[in-house]
């Protein structure tokens, strides 16, 4: 009974994990660039959701609809202003340093703000969860909310790109950026449209992350935001089904290497993972091949 | 600093995964340890020695602070230094030490042990005679290296790590790690509050596996049964679901948790999600649970700890000091503060028990507060009854508070 407990719990960490990993690896499919602020956008989110729902006491729902808009907009704007310009700079890490230099931006801003102490957030899930077996299992409504969240939002996404044009445009551009501009295709807008979506992701995952664990601070997004980064390179980074499956991988992994290995040890068992799987297939698991072309 | 270790780690990871570059973000110098910064913060010191220091008219007695005024601990920092200028205004208000007015300054030092001395090397050009502070361990270890140099007598008020008053010239308000350890298990054994006892402690930080380490060894001593204890990290504090099933599963009827509110708000949410409920009981670092906005503080009900200070205590002393303190910051003070503002008064207390004047040089202050601290008897908001050995840590009796209806209630 304690294993399915244990497992559940790494499912439910795992999904938050993976609905991050979207936001990066859509990012990096399309854009060709780690957005290290990401983690940093899933922070602002929470702190927007709490500022409505606990200070303001206003309706939940208004609370997470304002999130994903303002992530949205913060999104398309710190594209705009930090990465648009840095695009077709020598080097590419450039924009990379960029990126770190957002994240930190972002949690200095909200330190100014918000201020250094943690405060406590209120699960946007009321729903208190299904209770198994006499009470033996519980399983909290966050974590099913979480796990369908994390389902659903893969479904539409994936719906998205292979069935509309906005998502054709973004598979060519990921394809190639070149030939897509040739193509007409507005390299431009279809970047900001993956910076918008990859963005709303991330008030979402940080909606669920805060409620299921309720603690929030301006560096909260940093160490979620690192280990979805993680598995979005374990799935196989650009690849969409691949955030997905690494993300819940690394949840179940780290969840049962503390229970069965060693409290302290997990986050290295969960990174030595990684680096035998990219020894073994170094585009990740779903990853793509791309050959160079001469 | 540690979010700056993970991004540039995994800055040098993308750098490896790309193949792209060699020899990025290698050098992520985080200056916990004083020891790896050494050559740098020689530099620094030499640098001060050749510039005359900044002679002290001789009508003030100067007193410095350091803390993180900013950044993640910035709550402590700013404490103790808003304490320090609170005591030094009442001081000065009431004419002063031995008829000199008190002059204090703080500096910021961001958590970080390299920028504390930095910050040390600045007080002392102002003219700074007495450090309090640094207020965290690693700093104040990091510039107790200097002072003891320069003989400058340093009272820190909350460094906790057993290494931090290594010195002659350090001496702390705040109780060690380990006593703090020893005094839980002796607490918990002696009112029989449980005997199978579960611990979560973080692991990473040299605080609470200090007093866990302690708490071990003398739970054993005491007949405490540990059923449990698991540790967790500073890059995985948020899921404590595995920590608090087994603590579950083993029966445990005490957890403590040596662990700061930050972790242990989180812990007590998702120890009621679950249904577990034993008895809590943290040490100082517990300290500030309610004032976590938002917290549902019905969870932290029945919640043990030791602590040197409770701000809703309705002792005179602190009553004014918790009045004036939230007049003139506009918030509670907390532990950090309380023994801040006692550590001003013991200076006080030292000075006029030797009947110093400030025209004395630091290294003369410094002797005649070493030899006049172990002999005072202090009354301060952290304990009625203070003294100090030459080994630089405290006799105090600790405290224990129990939460009941959203409240600290000292239990006798």
């Amino acid at each position: 009974m304690s294993f399915l407990i244990y497992l559940i719990n790494g499912l439910s960490l795992g999904s938050i994990y993976a609905i991050i990993a979207l936001g990066y690896t859509m990012v990096y499919g399309i854009a060709k660039m780690l957005n290290f602020a990401h983690g940093d956008f899933i922070m602002v989110g929470c702190y927007v959701i709490f500022t409505i729902c606990s200070t303001l006491s206003g309706n939940t729902l208004v609370g997470i609809l304002a999130a994903i808009v303002l992530c949205t907009l913060l999104g398309i704007t710190t594209e705009k202003v930090a990465y648009k310009p840095l695009r077709g700079a020598a080097s590419p890490l450039a924009v990379l340093i960029t990126a770190i230099g957002v994240s930190y931006f972002l949690e200095n801003l909200a330190l100014l703000i918000f201020g250094a102490d943690i405060k406590s957030f209120s699960s946007v899930v009321s729903w208190s969860g299904l209770s198994f077996a006499g009470g033996e299992l519980k399983i909290q409504g966050v974590t099913i909310v979480t796990i369908l969240s994390s389902i659903v939002i893969l479904i539409v996404l994936q719906l998205f790109i292979h069935k509309t044009k906005e998502g054709q445009a973004m598979l060519a551009v990921a394809e190639d950026k070149g030939a897509a501009m040739l193509m007409g295709i507005n390299v431009n807008k279809t970047i900001t449209l993956t910076f918008a979506i990859g963005s709303a992701l991330a008030a979402v995952a940080g909606a669920l992350l805060c409620s299921a664990y309720p603690s929030l601070s301006p560096y909260l997004g940093a160490m979620p935001g690192i280990k979805a980064f993680v598995a979005a390179v374990f799935g196989g980074i650009g690849s969409i089904p691949g955030a997905m499956i690494g993300g819940l991988v690394l949840g179940i992994v780290e969840i049962l290497s503390r229970t069965y290995i060693s409290s302290q040890l997990a986050d290295a068992i969960v990174f030595g993972i990684l680096i035998v799987v990219l020894l073994v297939k170094p585009t990740g698991l779903l990853g793509k091949v791309i050959q160079e072309k001469v | 600093m540690r979010k700056f270790k993970s991004v540039m780690s995994v800055v040098a990871a993308t750098a490896l995964f790309a193949g792209t570059l060699a020899g990025c973000g290698g050098s992520s110098n985080t200056s916990d340890a004083p020891a790896t910064e050494e050559s740098k913060a020689e530099e620094t010191t030499e640098a001060a020695e050749g510039e005359a220091p900044a002679a002290n008219s001789g009508a003030t007695f100067k007193i410095g602070s350091i803390g993180p005024l900013t950044g993640g601990a910035a709550a402590y920092g700013n404490a103790v230094v808003n304490s320090v200028e609170l005591a030094v205004a009442e001081i000065n208000a009431a004419g002063g030490i031995n008829g000199y007015q008190v002059e204090m300054k703080g500096e910021d030092d961001e958590l970080n042990a390299e920028k504390s001395v930095n910050a040390y090397n600045s007080l002392k050009d102002w003219g700074m005679q007495f450090l309090v502070g640094a207020t965290t361990s690693a700093c104040s270890l990091a510039v107790s290296d200097y002072t003891h140099e320069d003989n400058m007598f340093q009272l820190t008020p909350s460094a906790s790590a057993a290494d931090c008053v290594s010195y002659d010239n350090v001496f702390r308000v705040c109780f060690s790690d380990p006593n703090q350890g020893l005094a839980s298990a002796q607490y918990i054994a002696g009112h029989s509050l449980g005997t199978k006892i579960a611990v979560i402690y973080d692991s990473s930080d040299p605080y609470s596996s200090g007093v866990y380490q302690t708490f071990a060894q003398e739970a054993a001593n005491q007949g405490l049964e540990i059923v449990s204890a698991e540790a967790f990290t500073a890059d995985s504090k948020t899921d404590f679901s595995v920590q608090l099933q087994k603590a579950k599963d083993a029966e445990a009827d005490l957890l403590f948790l040596p662990i700061y509110y930050t972790e242990a708000s989180l812990i007590l949410t998702q120890a009621n999600t679950m249904g577990y409920a034993p008895t809590f009981f943290g040490v100082d670092g517990m300290d500030g649970i309610l004032t976590v906005e938002n917290f549902d503080t019905s969870l932290a009900e029945g919640l043990m700890l030791l602590t040197p200070f409770a701000a809703d205590a309705t002792d005179d002393l602190t009553v004014n000091y918790v009045k004036n303190y939230s007049d003139k910051y506009g918030e509670t003070p907390n532990q950090f503060g309380a023994d801040a503002y006692d550590a001003v008064y013991v200076i006080k207390q030292c000075l006029e028990e030797a009947g110093a004047t400030p025209d004395m040089s630091v290294s003369d202050l410094c002797d005649v507060m070493k030899s006049t601290i172990v002999k005072i008897t202090a009354k301060g908001l952290t304990s009625d009854v203070m003294t100090w050995d030459a080994s630089g840590e405290p006799n105090k009796e600790p405290k224990a508070v129990v939460i009941q209806n959203g409240a600290y209630v000292s239990v006798e």
